[in-house]
């Protein structure tokens, strides 16, 4: 075990992940909330990344779902960000539960 | 520290340093352009995107409300039971790598593919998530146009 091979790479992805998965669950605030996808995002590509290095180095495909991914993820972010502008131009806050006009 | 951190400001460049670090893994895994992409387009660009609005919609000095405690001790418990068990897998499980020939993932080799439309090629997924740019782009322009008063 004391060669660097997928296991540990996995490792790394799969702490990435949870610690943005808690980040999610705690914070309030729709910027961090947003960083904490950025996170569980970054993970599941390592592990796109890893898995196309050293399982299957014959193809590209995880490579390709890694640039998919990071293309989305960027979409992804400037559309929230410019709900939260405007929720903000709105609301005068950007706290998830302050954002309750729709609920019932 | 991206998801405990109490400024926002500090949130974020801890959010800009781990995003480094996985570019280095990226780097030290022999993947030169997906590390090229991930440091252009997240440090170079979300990053930027999320400090911005950040000052757009706050005051950067304010702390942040601290996370209800119940809440937080449960998501942890729940977080680290679930990261516990997920290594538990890995750890225990051995992966059976292919024998063919090895592809380099080079920027010639990456090119070629992503524009070929042939049986493998990935010229319909790269013109759909082209177009959804283009969405993205026109869609947050709109939602942050601000709407002129009548009069």
């Amino acid at each position: 075990m004391n060669e660097i091979g997928l296991t540990q790479v996995l490792i790394v992805s799969t702490i990435l992940f949870f610690i943005g998965v808690y980040g999610f669950l705690t914070r309030r605030n729709m910027i961090t909330m947003l960083m904490s996808i950025e996170l569980i995002l970054n993970s599941i590509n390592i592990n796109f990344v890893a898995f196309n290095k050293y399982l299957y180095a014959d193809k590209l495909d995880g490579t390709f779902f890694t640039i998919f991914i990071i293309t989305i993820a960027a979409a992804e972010a400037s559309v929230a960000i410019a709900i939260i502008i405007h929720l903000y131009r709105n609301l005068k806050s950007i706290d998830v539960d302050d954002a309750d006009m729709m609920k019932f | 520290m991206a998801v405990t951190a109490r400024k926002i400001f500090r949130s974020a460049i801890y959010l800009l340093f781990s995003l480094i670090g996985i570019a280095a893994l990226y780097f030290w895994m022999n993947v030169e352009f997906i590390a090229a992409v991930q440091i252009v387009v997240y440090v170079g660009g979300i990053v930027v995107l999320i400090i911005f609005s950040i000052f757009l919609t706050h005051d950067s000095s304010a702390d942040m409300k601290k996370p209800n405690l119940i809440s937080a001790l449960f998501s942890a418990f729940a977080v680290s039971f679930a990261c516990a068990l997920v290594v538990l897998f890995i750890t225990n499980h051995t992966f059976i790598p292919s024998s063919n020939a090895v592809i380099e993932p080079s920027v010639k080799n990456i090119g070629r593919q992503m524009l070929s439309t042939t049986e493998h090629g990935f010229m319909l997924p790269f013109e759909v998530v082209s177009m959804l740019l283009l969405a993205a782009m026109i869609g947050s322009i709109v939602i942050a146009l601000k709407t002129k008063p009548k009069v």
